[in-house]
């Protein structure tokens, strides 16, 4: 075990962990921040996406002892005070099904949308695709990104 | 304002109402079984115990109103939808409700279940009588405060009037009415009158879900919780020898590692050790039972399409005399592999057992049946078991079966303390119950230019298709018809997957009358149309309609330009009834680079009354989307017992590049409602399937079919 000191979310936290410990372990059972996901452990599906200095990354990855000295923001810090346009996109469009891999969907968007404030569709096909949604609700992922952009602009 | 519906039962046996400690009524209400007359709805929401009653509705004495939701959420809808059907009888306004998951009664449950698209059909009634009831209540109690007749008074958006014009909010009205009988006769309105229903409702979780507040089952936490990773056997067919978990103990953080059954449970303080812990684990396991191929399941399958113990599921007329006397005859063998369940949500439980209860919390579809197994398991009566659902990140069926809360539940009995198992996704794909690997021969015999006879043969592992399917299209359509059905009994275990027992049928039968209709050289569509003619309705909302089945064709063929789209772009049709609702899909495709490009599918559906539209499209391109998915790319092989899949690197879903765009319409109707989380999905293989042959030549008899379209693209290229 060791201690890392990490900044998640604005706030400066320090934790116990194994070196190895992914990032998404110690947010879920250390910092009981619970929206990011679990899904797949091999960043194939991009549920547990958060953002480290701005960057969407996956969490089930990331080990902690990487972690220090940047900044990670999940999807609790995302709209704290007021919804994010792209949380705002989300509601409005009515998105999820199940909802499991939504917060992971709405961290890609947000950081995606960060870099290319005016997609086309086929860039947010494009930048979408490496989150999967087993209830398939693609259609209204990529129309909240479109409607997100809009917001924002 | 109309009225219809005579309610039949007796409110007074189904529905209770207390007054409230802080103020406000407490209406129990039970969908089915009457409450024991003893029995009334506690005074303290805090104490709901759904003993008596399945569902309960708190009005405050600000009007606000809170529904306990009973039915499982595993992301179908039904958490928002059958609380709209309460609010519109019980006349408040949408955004005056709030609605909770309600816990789980293994007593006097009837139906607390999430699958089979039925939870809309078998809450309709209770719903809208509950709603009614209540707001008959409440008018009554103003009109008696009034000193007037109720059927002087008006209720609507919560606000009670009289002829006068004097008005009472349901709030001011509230504790009185807590005083009041029930009533025995109400009315329902008429679907014209409704004002929430038919009307777009945010999912009622959404700020929680996009704030990532803790919903699910992996986000159920409690304070001194073992988090537990099981080892269980690699391959079917095999058990437990010995296992060493000296190198597991060893893993900061692990705190036990013990045997159960032919699994091995390692415990640890947090989730990353329990998972570092397993891999640690040394077990040694043997062979229990023959270790099964893939190709040794093609080899058996095709021995039950030759006819090894097939058994008929309908006969009409005599195929034997058709096919003898045809013209020609068509015979083709379509082929499904197994397909896992990959809920987003891997399966975790929480269970502790204690000596004077057994607490259970997750995501699971089917909480009263489970509760049972684990009662009988541990040899515990009933009444010790409080099971709390969670939402569910998916279900697909993967959920109905509690295999994972008889693991979590043992293990806790066994350690005596409060755990969680959690499986990774390689547990989740490799310890599934996996939609049976099947095959299908289709026979049809063609004299004079019509279908005379038609012979259906299934062939599953483990068996799929029941009794009222083989009643479904072309059965009544064609003169001379037989189903048949078999299976292999197989180590593997199988069980109900989204759309169970039709999800592939749907495709092979689809695909076939696409081929019927080239060879009769008729339109598609029209072949249906005219097949239709000759079924007689059964005129019963919850069944297969052929005038309805003909009305979401026409619908589907008007609204996709069937037949007059541009020379770049290829359709293909399929239409299917399953779970109470009728479907019909036009996929609309392009080519790009040999590959085919799905642009749009355009949906047309009857499901009866639709309760929340923007809720009941999401189900339709969730399952359209998921069976374009499957049929494209779902495979799962096994090797000596092992699947050959177990993460999404190599098993691949369906990705957003890949998806068209979904474009449902529904049938406007005042029939009941009937479900929709299911019937979207068996249509879309069939109708892309068809779109590809218009569009190369190819007829895909396989899935996934991206092995075929791969074949066929080096084919040409050589």
């Amino acid at each position: 075990m060791a201690i890392f000191n990490l900044n998640v979310n604005g706030k400066k936290v320090t934790v116990d962990v194994d070196a190895d410990t992914p990032l998404l372990w110690v947010l879920r059972d250390e910092l009981n921040l619970m929206g990011t996901k679990f899904g797949c452990g091999i960043a194939s599906c991009g549920s547990c996406t958060v953002h480290l200095n701005g960057m969407a990354m996956r969490s089930c990855v990331t080990p902690v002892s990487s972690a220090e000295s940047v900044e990670i923001t999940t999807i609790e810090g995302l709209g704290e005070e007021k919804l994010h346009p792209v949380q705002e996109a989300w509601k409005e469009l009515d998105v999820p099904q199940c909802g499991y891999c939504q917060a992971g969907q709405i961290m890609t968007a947000t950081s995606f949308l960060k870099q290319n404030p005016n997609p086309s569709t086929e860039e947010i096909r494009n930048a979408m695709n490496g989150n999967l949604c087993r209830c398939a609700s693609y259609n209204r992922i990529e129309k909240a990104v479109a409607l997100a952009a809009k917001k924002m602009s | 304002m109309k009225k219809q519906d005579r309610t039949t039962f007796s409110r007074r046996n189904f529905m209770k109402t207390s007054a409230l400690a802080g103020g406000g009524i407490l209406i129990g209400f039970n969908f089915f079984s009457s409450c024991k007359e003893a029995v009334a709805p506690p005074v303290d929401v805090s104490k709901l115990n759904f003993q008596d009653f399945n569902a309960f509705i708190k009005i405050a004495e600000n009007g606000y109103v809170t529904i306990f939701s009973p039915n499982p959420e595993i992301g179908q809808g039904v958490k928002t939808s059958m609380p709209m059907i309460i609010a519109e009888e019980l006349d408040v306004p949408w955004n005056h409700v709030t609605v909770e998951q309600g816990a789980l009664d293994t007593k006097n449950f009837t139906r607390q279940v999430a699958g089979g698209s039925q939870s809309i059909r078998f809450g309709w009634d209770a719903l809208r009588q509950t709603g009614a009831t209540a707001k008959l209540m409440l008018m009554t109690a103003a009109a008696n405060k009034w000193g007037v007749d109720v059927s002087a008074c008006k209720a609507s958006n919560g606000i009670i009037t009289n002829s006068k014009g004097e008005e009472l909010t349901y709030g001011d009205v509230v504790n009185d009415a807590a005083t009041l009988e029930v009533p025995e006769d109400v009315s329902l309105k008429s679907p014209e009158d409704y004002n929430i229903i038919g009307k777009d409702a945010i999912n009622v979780d959404m700020d929680k879900i996009i704030r990532g507040v803790p919903l699910f089952g992996l986000d159920y936490k409690v304070d001194g919780m073992k988090y537990v990773c099981v080892c269980r056997p690699p391959a079917f067919g095999q058990k437990i020898k010995s296992f060493d978990g000296t190198a597991a103990k060893l893993v900061n953080g692990v705190t036990e590692v013990i045997q159960f059954g032919d699994k091995v449970a390692v415990l640890a303080d947090n989730t990353w050790a329990a998972m570092k812990g397993k891999q640690a684990v040394k077990v040694e396991w043997v062979t229990d039972s023959k270790p099964e191929n893939t190709a040794l399941h093609n080899e058996a399958l095709f021995e039950v399409l030759d006819g090894k113990g097939l058994e008929t599921r309908r006969e009409d007329g005599n195929i034997k005399n058709a096919f003898e006397e045809a013209d020609k005859i068509i015979e083709r063998t379509y082929e499904a592999p197994f397909l896992p369940h990959n809920c987003m949500e891997p399966m975790n439980f929480y269970a502790n057992v204690t000596e004077d209860k057994i607490h259970l919390v997750g995501p699971i579809q089917t909480p009263e049946r489970t509760a049972q197994y684990v009662a009988k398991l541990l040899n515990r009566n009933a009444d010790d078991i409080h099971l709390e659902m969670t939402r569910m990140g998916g279900g697909f069926g993967r959920r109905l079966y509690g295999d994972f809360v008889v693991e979590a539940a043992e293990i806790s009995n066994i350690t005596k303390q409060p755990i969680k198992v959690i499986y990774s996704r390689e547990d989740d794909m490799t310890a599934g119950t996996y939609r049976p690997a099947s095959k299908y021969r289709i026979k049809a015999s063609i004299k004079d230019g019509e279908i005379t006879g038609y012979h259906l043969i299934e062939a599953a592992v483990n068996g799929n298709m029941w009794n009222a399917i083989a009643n479904y299209f072309p059965a009544g359509a064609i003169d001379n018809y037989k189903v048949e059905t078999g299976n292999f009994s197989s180590n593997i275990s199988t069980g109900a997957w989204r759309a169970p027992y039709t999800n592939f049928l749907a495709f092979a039968e689809q695909s076939f009358f696409d081929e019927l209709a080239l060879t009769l050289e008729k339109d598609p569509i029209q072949l249906r149309l005219d097949l239709l003619k000759k079924v007689p309705d059964q005129n019963d909302p919850e069944k297969y309609s052929s005038k309805r089945m003909t009305q979401v064709i026409k619908l589907a063929a008007e609204k996709s330009n069937w037949g007059k789209t541009d020379s770049d772009t290829f359709q293909g049709f399929a239409s299917y009834f399953s779970h109470n609702t009728h479907v019909a899909e036009v996929v609309d495709i392009t080519m790009n680079n040999g590959m085919p490009k799905l642009e749009k599918v355009t949906v047309a559906v009857d499901c009866g009354i639709v309760v929340n539209p923007t809720g009941a499209k999401n189900q339709i391109e969730g399952g359209v989307l998921d069976g374009i998915g499957h049929a494209m790319f779902g495979d799962f092989s096994f090797e000596n017992g092992t699947p050959q899949d177990s993460n999404f690197n190599t098993y691949q879903l369906i990705r957003m590049k890949d998806t068209p765009i979904v474009e449902t319409h529904f049938v406007d109707s005042n029939i009941s409602p009937t479900g929709l989380g299911e019937p979207g999905l068996p249509p879309a293989g069939g109708a892309l399937a068809n779109a590809i042959k218009a569009a190369t030549g190819q007829r895909i008899l396989q899935q996934p079919f991206i092995n075929s379209l791969k074949q066929r693209k080096t084919d040409i290229q050589a």
